[in-house]
């Protein structure tokens, strides 16, 4: 499975999908966005948390995507494009709707500030099998869901769709460097939310109620 | 140690710094920990099984799409159909073909929608689902009354609303919503309609 690029894969067939849409085959662009429904979900659901916003999100930056298809060129890959256009949308709906004042320098100190990982004595592999189950993969989206904002949208654009460090920095807006950070950050928290969830049995309770966080 | 293993396991880690860090996590119970769960994380969470949607969501994704297309090729057929019996109909479908090959301002918008003029950006406006216009609060033309949102005028036209031809008529660019004695339905705005047929038959 070509995850880095799934564009890759049916390169061709593709770039002949966007020329046709781009010649007004408008029936086409469906079967264009297709196989990229659920990352561009998953990019709206980072930033947007509530799945009915998300889906909207995600519907409207297509939309938009659609509306704009004749600005995009073939240098660019399209599936690096639509996530982009996602979290654009995404971002605008979220400062739309919060009152509260958006992330700051402040976070900076917050980012250069020591995250030490907890110690598991018991630490073993998860396998990827056991993703087959929708327990296991209900357990990691609510891991994912307890982090940070800032942290969340940086892992998911990264370690989920794939996007790599610059792409991800331009997607958000942010640095370079900030992005490393912030990754760094969330997987080692995210590693420590699921140790705690394995050493706890996984599947009996929610390893990581509020206050019993293990950081 | 583990402030790098983030870069280790993109294989961003300087050559000269990974073979210390390898020999490292050999003998360091703790870093080898850290590292076997940090890449559990990346290949758990990588994987494609991780990106669910919710149940419908792709028929509704599809439904969305085609109405959007339908929408779209009526105004784009109606422009031609127009163009000779109502020019007022043909100047607001070609402004809508020239915004289109702008950007994402102005889209999905009703034929009547025409954009703003000196709209001062901080003045505060009304939006709601299913419609890409906005309004001054109150006014009766708002759609889906439950869903309002109040918004600056500014963030509203950047997110490609348009403003209500109705309470906000004063702001529009031309008179062709066009009522007589509009002080632009006059010489001016057929001048400008012309320009903007001429341009839109290219």
């Amino acid at each position: 499975m070509v995850l880095n690029n799934p564009g890759q894969a049916g390169g061709t067939r593709e770039q002949d999908l966007i020329s046709c849409v781009q010649r007004g085959q408008h029936e086409l662009f469906y079967e264009l966005v297709r196989p990229y429904e659920r990352r561009v979900y998953a990019a709206a659901l980072a930033i947007l948390r509530n799945e009915h916003d998300a889906e909207d999100a995600a519907q409207e930056a297509m939309l938009k995507a659609f509306a704009n298809i004749r600005q995009f060129r073939a240098e660019a890959r399209f599936s690096t494009w639509l996530i982009q256009i996602t979290v654009n949308e995404a971002l605008m709906r979220r400062r739309r709707e919060r009152t509260v004042p958006m992330e700051g320098l402040d976070d900076r100190r917050d980012e250069e500030s020591e995250y030490a990982p907890r110690d598991f004595a018991d630490w073993r592999e998860i396998p990827s099998e056991s993703l087959e189950r929708k327990e296991v993969r209900q357990r990691l989206a609510e891991a994912l869901a307890t982090l940070d904002q800032k942290y969340r949208q940086v892992f998911v654009l990264r370690d989920m769709e794939h996007l790599n460090i610059q792409e991800t920095a331009e997607a958000l807006g942010i640095t370079v460097a900030s992005v490393k950070t912030r990754l760094l950050r969330a997987r080692l928290m995210l590693r420590d939310l699921l140790a705690a969830g394995w050493e706890q049995g996984w599947f009996s309770r929610l390893p990581f109620e509020k206050g019993n966080k293990p950081w | 140690m583990w402030r790098e293993v983030s870069n280790y396991v993109d294989g961003e880690v300087d050559a000269a710094l990974r073979p210390a860090m390898e020999e490292h996590f050999r003998t360091c119970e703790r870093c080898a920990s850290v590292l076997a769960g940090t890449r559990n994380v990346v290949a758990l969470y990588g994987d494609e099984r991780m990106l669910e949607v919710p149940a419908g969501f792709s028929r509704r994704l599809e439904k969305r799409l085609a109405k959007n297309a339908a929408v779209k090729g009526s105004g784009w057929s109606s422009w031609s159909a127009w163009l000779v019996p109502v020019a007022a109909m043909a100047l607001i479908a070609g402004s809508v073909l020239l915004t289109n090959s702008l950007a994402f301002k102005n889209f999905v918008k009703s034929q009547h929608a025409l954009p703003g003029n000196n709209i001062p950006p901080d003045m505060q406006v009304v939006v709601s689902s299913g419609s890409k216009v906005f309004h001054v609060a109150g006014c009766p033309f708002i759609h889906d009354k439950a869903t309002e949102r109040t918004i600056t005028a500014k963030e509203a036209m950047q997110d490609g609303y348009v403003p209500c031809t109705r309470c906000l008529r004063q702001y529009l660019k031309t008179g062709l919503t066009g009522q007589p004695g509009d002080e632009n339905g006059s010489a001016e705005a057929k001048e400008e309609q012309e320009e903007v047929l001429s341009t839109a038959g290219h």
